[in-house]
Parts: C-alpha cells; structure tokens; sequence
C-alpha cells in the first residue's frame, strides 16, 4: 500500500486529479465528508488530506511514503527527504517585499518580517546584511504598514495582496513550485510502485511544458 | 540461562552483533567516556552534528561527552604496512537531534577496519554491514556509492566548489530538476550530472549506466571487483549502488554506504572508507567502518504482548512472607510472570488474578 500525504487545499486538489490520470485513482475522495483518509484497496494506494507545511514532515517522518510539498517548505525545514520531480504547479515566488518607497539604509540593521526564517536568513547571510529577523505566523503584509519591519520575505503568487497594502515586490529570492517527495526508506522497499507512479506523473508533466 | 524473549530489540541486537563482529576477528574496543574538546573542535566538519555537550574536568581542562565515536577510535593505532586494526564497538553518543533540535543519547554499535586496508576488507565491512541489518529484520537494504567516481564526474561538469556543494545536495535528494537548473546558471553541461543522479539499482545495472557515462579507471574498477565479490553473499541482490549517498569528500573518500530496515523510516546504518580523514590526524593507515544506530529499533513495532504479567498476586500486609516467597518462587519455577501486590494496579495488565490466603494458600 502506497500512502499518500496531500496538502489541503486548492494545490492538493490538482495533485489529486494528477494522480488519478496516472492511474492511481481513489472514487472515495470526491466524496463530499469530513473523512481525512481515503484508500483504494486495488490500486493499492491511500491518501490522506494533510495542512500544506506539514507534508514534508509525514513524509520524513514515513508516515507517508510520498508527498507534494511546496519547495519553500523544503528549503526552509529542509527534511531528509527525496525530491523527485518539479510539478510545475502551484508557481509562485520567495521575495523581498516593501513599500513602493523603501530604500535600504544599509548603515543600519535591516528589520525583516517573515514565516520563512531560514530563507530569509541564508538569503541575507549571502549578501552580508545583518538583519533583525522578526518572527511571524500570518499577515505577513502588516509588518511594513504599522512599522514593525522595513521588508517583508513572503510567498508572491499574483502580487495582489501586496498591491491592496500598498507594497511591491523589491527582489525575487528565488522560483517556487510544488515538488513530489518521498521518504528515503519508503524509496528503498516500495521503489517499484513509486517508480511507476513518478514515470506517469512525469509524462503528464512533460505533456504540459 | 538468558532468556531472550524479554529483551528489547536494541539489547537483542547489541548480543547479536558483537558475536558476528567477534567471529571476523573485530575485537571490543572501549574507550573513554569523555574526550578532549578540542579535539572535536579540530575536525568537527567530520562530526554529524558540531554541537557538542562541554564540561569542565576538575583540573579546569574543557571535555565532552563523545558525540562521535571513530574520532576516538583513529587518534591511537600504530601504521604498520601489513597490518590492520580491526575493532568494534557498542557506545553511546550525544548528539543534537534533527527533529528535536535537542541533545540526544544514541546508542551506536559499529565497526573499524584501520590499517593497510584492500578490497577484501571493503567486502568485509560492507558485507559485515548488511550481515548486521539481516541479523535484525528480513527486510533490508544497504545502498552503496563512490566518492571517487562523484568527484571524477564533478571535477569533468565543473571545478567551481560552490557548484559542487550545490550540485551534490541534488543528487543526495534525487533532485535532477535543480540539478539541471544549476548546471545551466552555472554553464555547465547537465547530461552527465543527471545521469549519475540516475545511477541507482541493481549493481550490474548501474556498472553499465557508468560506463555508458564514459567512467573508468580504478573507482570503477573497485566498484566492479566489490560488486563481484558481493555476489558471492547469499543476500547480495539486496546490496544496490546508489549515487545519491554522499559524504564530505574531505573526509572520504572510496566507498560510502547506508543501510535500511523496513519500519524504519530512516537509514539505521551508515560508514564509508576515510582515508582522507586519517591523512588529516596525520596517520599513514587508510580506514573504513561503519555505525548502526541502535536507538532507531525502537521504530521496529515487534509482537504486542496483550499481558504485562502472567500472575497478579495479592497479598494483605499481615499475610505470611514465607508462603508469599514460596508461592511467588513456585510460579516463576513454572515460567509465569508474577507480580506480588497488596492492591490492584491500575495500568497493569494482567492474565490471572490470585489471592494469598490467610493461611498462605493461594486461590
């Protein structure tokens, strides 16, 4: 049995459809229910609705034995996981967001706002910026307006949500797409059936560029 | 006699093992258990994990709690053409714990072949290696790489170390779409890289995408004689090369391995040839081991018993001690489990309730 950790949401929701065109179908989870495990014994797979940030750990963690996650999950809580393909879904962007106005004032210590500490902070490390890093769980966007930082390191899908506040996007750290991830051990006793499922998920990604 | 069945599985192993160590000739090496902190602070890029647990001694020298073992092992030994040192060993270590972020005690069991070392004793660790996960669970798997043919390949895409660093984090995830990505920001030709991150399965298998890959000379030559001399193991098809085991090639070089076990969601084994380690102590001997880590058994979810005790046994506090003694003896004489109580426990599960009665009869 292959099992499955899915983010919930609108990003799972393609994985699943992704999925199923390869074959690996579950009828159970179009099901309208509150049920978060769904299993299709033939096809020998089972898949379970997880929150996006913690797949990557039920996987790492062998409770599942693949995943989508973010790539900005990956990089910020960097599991021992494999990264076997770019999706080529959920596109977005890590970036450096302000007000329209910000200039850095590189003779003091840059205060940043963000979810993303370890990007944040590598990415800063590399250009050798001493940052005051602020740690934040939502609403990333407040930070600049109240003044409690200068720039924000947040996730940029359309920009909309920096528009309505007033802010804009100053660099882009790096490109962000969902990944298929496997635990390492799961790799080695179920490599068939993940193979199998990675071969057909790749030609419709393929199909797709 | 030792009756077994109650032993954990990490105690099971711990037996286990230093038998078949000891049947190869690896004599039980028990070192100190603390070490100079500078020492670690010399070569802590080696270590896992360079947060190390200080104290000082009564003489005001700063030590630590062993987060590694080999370390302690290499510093002493003579270099003798000819000879080898061949020890095992079953410590504990401290490390920082990837999941907690906090200190951990980890029990290692593990094995050090130092010396003028060959290609038999890299099919004896390696074979030591698996043979240790088969003593454990049916289910396994060791996965091998070599540092040589990484190096040659990453040396021929592209001598920028950044680019290196980069490009074998990729291939330790499996990771080819970034691998691409990068040899592209960095000029560099992707095919090779992408290939080598493909080479994995089945040894002849991957023997053949090598030399496809236009690989040669004598990293590839050891691949194949190992790879030879593995057939020979009754359990050989379970040994695959896999090149996304990678280690610091500042320390390794040769051979890198991993081992798994089914129900373990990480690898439990890990070693590798440090030549280049040993160069850095200034010792003249090549070296090769490997540790298993113990504490990770626990994962492996073994029979439930459905009682914690064949017997409660209940007593008042003025019944005869005598017969309580002599009745307790007469049920373990029978191999039953028996727990002597004035009351009821309320988390212990047991088969069969009994009362001491007053005349110390049981009922």
């Amino acid at each position: 049995m292959l099992n499955v950790a899915l983010p919930k949401g609108r990003l799972g929701e393609k994985v699943y459809a992704m999925f199923e065109a390869a074959g690996y179908e579950c009828p159970s989870i179009r099901e309208n229910s509150r049920k978060l495990v769904f299993e299709n014994e033939e096809k020998q797979v089972r898949y379970f609705w997880v929150k996006p940030s913690d797949v990557a750990i039920y996987v790492e963690r062998g409770a599942a034995d693949i995943g989508v996650a973010g790539k900005d999950i990956l990089l910020e809580y960097e599991p021992a996981v494999y990264e076997l393909l770019d999706l080529n879904i959920g596109k977005c962007r890590m970036a450096v967001a302000a007000p329209a106005d910000f200039r850095d004032n590189e003779n003091r210590t840059l205060r940043v706002a963000t979810k993303f500490t370890s990007i944040a902070a590598a990415y800063y490390a590399g250009l050798g910026r001493q940052i005051d890093m602020i740690k934040l769980n939502g609403s990333i966007e407040l930070a600049p307006i109240l003044e409690l930082s200068d720039v924000i390191v947040d996730i940029v899908e359309t920009g909309t949500t920096l528009k309505e506040n007033n802010l804009i996007v100053h660099q882009t750290i790096l490109p962000i797409s969902a990944r298929l991830i496997a635990n390492k051990a799961s790799f080695q006793f179920k490599g068939p059936q993940i193979e199998d499922l990675l071969c057909r998920i790749k030609e419709q990604v393929n199909e797709c560029d | 006699m030792l009756n077994t069945t109650i032993l954990k599985q990490e105690e099971k192993a711990v037996f286990a093992l230093r038998q078949l160590y000891r049947q190869y000739g690896y004599l039980p090496y028990q070192m100190s258990k603390f070490e100079s902190y500078e020492y670690y602070i010399q070569n802590k890029d080696f270590l896992i994990s360079d947060r190390i647990i200080t104290f000082n001694d009564t003489n005001g020298k700063l030590l630590a709690l062993k987060p590694d073992v080999t370390l302690s092992i290499i510093k002493n030994g003579e270099d003798i053409p000819g000879y080898k040192q061949k020890v095992c060993y079953n410590e504990h270590v401290y490390r920082v714990s990837g999941n907690t972020h906090q200190f951990k005690e980890i029990m290692q069991a593990g094995l050090e072949c130092i010396g003028d070392i060959d290609l038999y004793d890299m099919f004896e660790v390696v074979s030591l290696a698996a043979r240790s996960l088969a003593l454990i669970a049916e289910d396994f798997a060791v996965q091998i790489s070599h540092l040589g043919i990484l190096g040659a390949v990453l040396d021929r895409v592209c001598p920028d170390k950044g680019f290196q660093q980069k490009a074998m984090e990729c291939l330790k995830s499996k990771n080819t779409h970034d691998l691409s990505r990068l040899c592209r920001e960095y000029g560099a030709e992707e095919g090779l890289l992408v290939q080598l991150a493909a080479a994995y399965g089945p040894r002849r298998q991957v023997i053949r995408q090598l030399e496809a890959m236009g690989c040669a000379g004598a990293a590839l030559e050891e691949l194949r004689e190992l790879s030879a001399l593995l057939d020979t193991l009754p359990w050989g098809e379970k040994i695959h090369f896999d090149f996304s085991v990678v280690n610091n090639r500042n320390y390794y070089n040769g051979i890198v391995f991993q081992g798994y076990l089914s129900g373990i969601c990480e690898s439990v084994l890990a070693g590798g040839q440090y030549n280049k380690l040993m160069e850095k102590l200034e010792r003249k001997s090549g070296a090769i081991g490997f540790a298993l880590y113990l504490d990770l058994l626990e994962q492996l979810r073994g029979e439930e018993l459905p009682y914690d005790v064949d017997v409660l046994l209940l007593y008042s506090a003025g019944d005869d001690k005598q017969a309580l003694a002599r009745t307790v003896a007469q049920l373990t004489a029978q191999g039953l489990t028996v727990s002597a109580q004035k009351s009821i426990p309320q988390k212990l599960r047991y088969r069969q309730l009994m009362t001491l009665s007053k005349e110390g009869t049981v009922c």
